[in-house]
C-alpha cells in the first residue's frame, strides 16, 4: 500500500536560510509518527509544508495521495491540524467553535451534532460545551482543539506540540484521545518536546539543523544509540546541532 | 453555501458576544451624526462687528439698523477711531470692522458715490470671508433700497441699468445641516466599514485563528465573502439609523430622490470600501498596525473628500487625489440624491466609477489574501 | 532606574521596528500639514458655472466673456435654455448658472432694465452665496466699465483682509494640527498598546514581575512622548519655514506647554486602557471619543462661538481647546505665561484627574 505521507528531497528556503534541507521519509496509514527536534530544527516548517500552508522550495511531497505543491486544496479536505499556538475563537463557546470548524469543512448540521454528542459522552462534562473557550483551563482548551481538528474525520491529523504547558494528567488524557483516533484508523503526525511522549509513537524521526538525523521506532533507536532512554538518544543527536534557535 | 453560512454565523456570534463593541458601532455614529452638523455649521450667526461711524447721520444710523436686523452680527463698541478698532481686533474682541466715513451721507447725495471700508480679522479665514460676504450683500441691498427711495421710480426704471436677481436652488434657506448631514453620514459608514473589516481580519491573524482556517479547504472567495457580508449588514443598519432616525428625526431631512437609488449606491460603495479594508488588512500583522495603516488612509480620504472644504478649490494635484478617493463620490452622490433628487441617469457616471472601485479593490483584496506563504 | 531604562529602550525598539505604525506616527502629521497648507481651503475657487445666453448679442457676449475669464469660475459651457442648466445641476456638473434674457442689448439701449438671473446650487450654501456675489459684482463692473453707466447712487465697498490676506488659515490650522497630532498619538497609541498587553495575556507577566507595573506602563508611554516631540519639531519646521507661520514667542514655553498636553493625552490613554480589555474597543473609544471631539471642539476647523450653547459647554472638556489657545498666544502674539496660566492650569487639572482615576482602577492583581 502506498504510504499516506511521502516526501523526497523536500526543501524549504527562506532567503539564504535553509529551514528544511532535503528531507525524505514516509508514514504509513494508521501510524503514530513522532516528529522530534530541537527548537529551530525545522519541524514546524516541514509540517506546514505538509499541511499546504507553505509552498516547498523544491522536492516532492505527497499527503493522502495528493501533491503538496499543486493539490493543497485536496489535501486540506483530508487533514486535520492543531497548531502550536492555540487557535480556537476564545469568544465563542466550545459548541460554537465545533459548529464553525465543522461548517467550514462543509459538514451537515446532523453530522456536526453527532460529533458534538460523541465528545459529550466521552468527556461527560456538559456545562463546558456552552462556556466560552477563553474561560477554559489550558488542558481543556487543548482537548477541545484536538476534537475540533477531528470534526471532519480526517485521514491524517497534524499536531504541533499539542501538549505544551499542560500537566502530566492532562497529557495522559490527551494521548488517550490520540490512541482512540489512531485505533479508528487516523494517521497521527505529532511534534513534541517530551521524550516520554516520543515513546508512545510507533516511529519517530529526529530533525537536526533542517535534516532528518535519525528515524526508526523508539525501541530500535535506543538500541542503535546504546542507551535506554529516548532522552539520551535525543541529546546525543541534538548536541551536534550547529544552528541556534532562529525559527 | 454551507461553508459560507458557517462563516457568517460565527461572525455574528462574535459581534453579538462583544456587547460593548456592538453598542459602540451603533451608538457612536448616531451621537456624532447628531452633534457634528451642529458644530460644522459655517453659517455664522454671531460675528462680532464693530462700526466706526464718523458720519453720525440718519443715513448711517439707518444703515447700522439694517445691518443689525440681519441677525448675523453682534455689535461691539469699538470706540471712535480706526486705530482703536484695530486694537480690538488684535485682542480678538472684534471680527469685522465697518468704517463709515464722515460726510458719508452728504457725499452720497452730492456725488452719488461714496466708499465704505470693511476690515476683517482674517486669521480666522472662514469667518472673515463669510462675514464680509454677508456684510457686502447687506450693503448692496441697502444700496438698491436707497435708489428706490432717493430717485423717482420712473427715472430709475428707464436708466437701462442691468438688474440681477438671484435664486438659490435645492436649499433656499441656505442652511448648513442639509449640506453636512448626508456627507457626515457617508463618512461614518466609511469609517465603520473600513476599520471594522480590516481590524477583524487582522485580529484573526494576531490570535492565530486564521491558521486554523487556512488549513481547511475553504476557498478564498468564501473567506472574503464571509468577512464582507457581516460588515455590509452592519453598514446598512448604521446607515439606516442615521438616515431615518437622525437625518429625518433630528434634522428633518427627507431624501428628495429615490431610496432604492441611495441604497443601491450604498451597497456598491460598501463593497468597495470593505474590499479596501480587507486589502489594507493584508499589509498588517497586528491590530495596532492595521489601525495605523487604516487611520492613515482614512484621514487622507476624509480630508480629500470635499466633506468640509470644496474640491474645486484645491490645486490640480490635490483634485487628482480626490478623484481617486471613493469617499468623494459617495459624499457627492449622497448630497445629489438626498438634496436635489438626482436620478439614476444623473449619477450614472458615479455609479460606474464606484463599480470600478469595487471590482479593483476586491480583486486586489482576494489576490493579496494568501492562504499559503511562499 | 536602570531597569526602567532597559524597559524604555525595549519599548522604543517596538515602536521603531514597526514600520507600518510609523506610517501613522510620523507620516500622517507631515501629510496633514502639507494637505492643510497646500490643498485645503475654504475659499470658493473654480466654481463650475454655465451660461444660458438667450441673446447672443454684443452685450451678452461681452458679459459672458467677463464671467468666463474670471478666476473664481470654471466655465463648463453654454446652455440653450434653462432646462440645460437644470439637467447640469441635477448631474452635479455645475454649481451656478447665469441666465441672460433675450434681446439683452436692445433692452439696455431701450432703457428697459433687463434682469440677469443668477442661480446657485445651494446644497453647498457657502459656494452658492459666494458665486452669486461674484456674478453680481461682475455685472456691476460691466455696467460701469463697458456701458459707462453708474447708478445714480452707489455705495462702493472695499474689503480689507487683515493679517492674512490670502485667507490661508495657516495661523489657524497649524496650532490645531499640533493639538490633533499630539492628542492622536498620546491617547490612541498608548491606550491600544497597553490594551494589547491585556489581550495577548502578556500583562500577567508585567504584573508578576518585580518591576512595578505602573513603571512598566510609563515605560510604554515614553517612546510615544519622544515621537510626539519629534512630530512637533517637524510640524514647526515645516509650518514656520515653508508655510510662513509666525513664531513670536518663546520656544521653551511652546515646548513645555506641548509636553504638558502630551502628558494629558497619555493620562487619557491610560484611563481608556483601564476601561476595556479589547484593542478594538480601545481604538473605537479613542477615535470616536477623542479624535472627533478634538477636530470639532478645538476651534481650528469650526468656530466654537458659532455652535449651540450646549456644544460650547462641551467644548470646554476638550483638552486640545485649551492647548490651542495657549499655542496661538505664544506663536502669533508672543505672549508669556501671565496670559495663559489659567488655560495651562486646566490642562494640569485634567491630567491629575485622569491619573487619579486610572490609579484607582488600576488592578495590581488580575481579577
Amino acid at each position: 500500500m502506498e504510504p499516506i505521507i511521502f516526501t523526497k528531497n523536500l526543501t524549504k528556503k527562506f532567503g539564504d536560510f535553509i529551514a528544511v534541507n532535503n528531507i525524505s521519509f514516509s508514514v504509513e496509514k494508521g501510524e503514530i509518527f513522532g516528529f522530534l527536534g530541537a527548537n529551530g530544527a525545522g519541524k514546524t516548517t516541514a509540517m506546514k509544508m505538509l499541511c499546504g500552508l507553505l509552498v516547498p522550495t523544491s522536492g516532492l511531497g505527497k499527503v493522502a495521495g495528493y501533491d503538496i505543491s499543486t493539490q493543497s486544496d485536496s489535501i486540506k479536505r483530508r487533514i486535520g491540524y492543531m497548531s502550536q499556538k492555540f487557535s480556537l475563537y476564545e469568544d465563542l463557546t466550545v459548541r460554537e467553535n465545533m459548529q464553525f470548524f465543522g461548517g467550514i469543512y462543509g459538514l451537515r448540521n446532523k453530522e456536526i451534532q453527532k460529533k458534538i454528542e460523541y465528545y459529550h459522552d466521552l468527556w461527560s462534562n456538559n456545562e463546558m460545551f456552552d462556556g466560552l473557550v477563553g474561560s477554559l483551563p489550558l488542558g481543556w482548551k487543548q482537548k477541545v482543539a484536538f476534537a475540533t481538528a477531528m470534526m471532519h474525520d480526517p485521514d491524517i491529523v497534524f499536531l504541533d506540540e499539542p501538549t505544551g504547558g499542560v500537566d502530566p494528567i492532562v497529557r495522559r488524557q490527551f494521548w488517550e484521545l490520540i490512541y482512540k483516533a489512531s485505533d479508528q484508523g487516523t494517521t497521527i503526525f505529532v511534534t513534541t518536546h517530551y521524550m516520554d511522549e516520543a515513546e508512545y509513537c510507533n516511529r519517530v524521526s529526529i530533525m537536526v539543523d533542517g535534516e532528518i538525523a535519525a528515524m526508526d521506532s523508539p525501541k530500535n533507536l535506543k538500541i542503535a544509540y546504546h542507551t535506554d532512554t529516548m532522552d539520551d538518544v535525543f541529546y546525543q543527536l541534538a548536541r551536534k546541532a550547529q544552528r541556534s534557535e532562529t525559527v | 453555501m454551507r461553508v459560507l453560512l458557517a462563516l457568517l454565523k460565527k461572525e455574528f456570534r462574535q459581534i453579538r458576544r462583544n456587547r460593548v463593541l456592538a453598542m459602540m458601532i451603533v451608538m457612536l455614529p448616531v451621537i456624532q451624526l447628531t452633534i457634528l452638523p451642529l458644530a460644522a455649521d459655517y453659517e455664522l450667526k454671531h460675528i462680532k462687528l464693530g462700526i466706526i461711524d464718523d458720519d453720525h447721520s440718519t443715513l448711517s444710523q439707518e444703515l447700522t439698523n439694517k445691518i443689525m436686523s440681519s441677525g448675523y452680527f453682534n455689535l461691539v463698541d469699538v470706540g471712535q477711531s480706526y486705530t482703536q478698532g484695530l486694537e480690538q481686533i488684535e485682542r480678538d474682541k472684534v471680527d469685522l470692522l465697518l468704517e463709515i466715513p464722515s460726510q458719508f451721507s452728504q457725499n452720497l447725495h452730492k456725488k452719488g458715490t461714496e466708499s465704505l471700508s470693511i476690515s476683517a480679522n482674517a486669521i480666522n479665514g472662514v469667518k472673515a470671508n463669510v462675514g464680509s460676504v454677508y456684510l457686502t450683500q447687506i450693503l448692496q441691498s441697502y444700496n438698491v433700497e436707497m435708489l428706490h427711495k432717493l430717485i423717482p421710480e420712473t427715472m430709475y426704471a428707464n436708466s437701462g441699468a442691468i438688474l440681477t436677481s438671484s435664486r438659490y436652488l435645492f436649499n433656499d434657506n441656505l442652511k448648513y445641516p442639509p449640506f453636512m448631514v448626508p456627507g457626515i453620514l457617508a463618512l461614518l459608514v466609511t469609517m465603520i466599514g473600513g476599520y471594522m473589516s480590516s481590524l477583524n481580519v487582522v485580529k484573526e491573524k494576531e490570535m492565530g485563528t486564521i491558521e486554523q482556517i487556512n488549513v481547511s479547504p475553504i476557498k478564498k472567495y468564501q473567506f472574503i465573502l464571509g468577512k464582507l457580508i457581516p460588515f455590509l449588514i452592519i453598514g446598512f443598519v448604521v446607515f439606516s439609523i442615521g438616515l431615518f432616525i437622525v437625518a429625518r428625526g433630528v434634522y428633518g431631512i427627507v431624501p428628495r430622490g429615490s431610496y432604492l437609488l441611495i441604497y443601491s449606491y450604498l451597497f456598491i460603495y460598501l463593497i468597495a470600501i470593505l474590499g479596501f479594508g480587507l486589502l489594507l488588512s493584508s499589509f498588517a500583522e497586528t491590530q495596532q498596525q492595521s489601525m495605523s495603516i487604516t487611520f492613515f488612509f482614512m484621514m487622507i480620504f476624509i480630508l480629500m473628500s470635499g466633506l468640509f472644504t470644496p474640491i474645486q478649490s484645491m490645486p490640480e494635484w490635490a483634485q487628482w487625489i480626490a478623484a481617486f478617493n471613493p469617499v468623494t463620490y459617495f459624499i457627492k452622490v449622497m448630497r445629489m440624491v438626498v438634496l436635489k433628487g438626482s436620478t439614476f441617469m444623473d449619477i450614472r457616471r458615479y455609479y460606474l466609477i464606484m463599480v470600478a472601485f469595487g471590482i479593483v479593490l476586491n480583486t486586489l483584496a482576494i489576490w493579496r489574501y494568501k492562504k499559503t506563504i511562499d | 532606574m536602570k531597569q526602567f531604562k532597559a524597559f524604555v529602550i525595549k519599548e522604543f525598539y517596538h515602536v521603531l521596528r514597526d514600520k507600518r505604525s510609523l506610517l501613522l506616527l510620523i507620516g500622517l502629521p507631515i501629510v496633514q500639514i502639507f494637505l492643510f497648507g497646500f490643498a485645503l481651503s475654504n475659499e470658493v475657487k473654480n466654481a463650475t458655472i454655465m451660461i444660458v445666453d438667450q441673446s447672443k448679442d454684443a452685450a451678452s457676449l461681452s458679459i459672458s466673456e467677463k464671467i468666463r475669464n474670471n478666476d473664481n469660475f470654471h466655465f463648463v459651457g453654454f446652455g440653450y435654455a434653462y432646462k440645460d442648466a437644470h439637467t447640469a445641476f441635477m448631474r452635479g456638473e455645475i454649481q451656478a448658472a447665469v441666465i441672460i434674457p433675450p434681446n439683452f442689448q436692445k433692452s439696455i439701449l431701450r432703457r428697459e432694465n433687463p434682469t440677469i438671473q443668477i442661480i446657485g446650487d445651494a446644497t453647498d450654501p457657502n459656494t452658492a452665496t459666494a458665486v452669486i456675489n461674484y456674478v453680481t459684482v461682475i455685472t456691476m463692473n460691466f455696467q460701469r466699465q463697458a456701458l459707462g453707466m453708474t447708478s445714480p447712487v452707489s455705495i462702493d465697498v472695499r474689503n480689507h483682509m487683515l493679517y492674512n490676506p490670502e485667507l490661508k488659515g495657516v495661523t489657524n490650522f497649524v496650532p490645531g494640527l499640533m493639538a490633533l497630532v499630539l492628542m492622536l498619538i498620546g491617547v490612541l497609541m498608548t491606550s491600544v498598546s497597553i490594551v494589547k498587553e491585556k489581550e495577548m495575556g502578556t500583562m500577567e507577566i508585567l504584573l508578576v514581575s518585580p518591576f512595578h507595573p505602573l513603571a512598566a506602563i510609563i515605560a510604554k508611554a515614553v517612546p510615544y512622548l519622544l515621537v510626539s516631540i519629534f512630530n512637533l519639531c517637524m510640524i514647526l519646521l515645516i509650518s514656520i519655514h515653508v508655510l510662513g507661520m509666525p513664531m513670536e514667542g518663546s520656544y521653551f514655553l511652546l515646548f513645555s506647554m506641548s509636553v504638558l498636553l502630551i502628558i494629558t493625552a497619555l493620562s487619557m490613554g491610560l484611563f481608556i486602557s483601564n476601561q476595556t480589555s479589547s484593542q478594538q474597543v480601545a481604538m473605537l473609544i479613542s477615535l470616536m471619543g477623542m479624535l472627533l471631539p478634538t477636530m470639532l471642539f478645538t476651534g481650528f476647523m469650526f468656530p466654537i462661538e458659532n455652535m449651540p450653547i450646549p456644544l460650547q459647554i462641551i467644548s470646554n472638556f476638550a483638552a486640545s481647546k485649551w492647548y490651542y489657545i495657549i499655542v496661538k498666544n505664544i506663536m502669533i502674539k508672543g505672549l508669556g505665561v501671565a496670559y495663559f496660566w489659567k488655560e495651562a492650569l486646566v490642562l494640569v487639572g485634567m491630567t491629575i484627574f485622569f491619573i487619579v482615576m486610572s490609579l484607582r482602577r488600576f488592578k495590581m492583581r488580575l481579577a
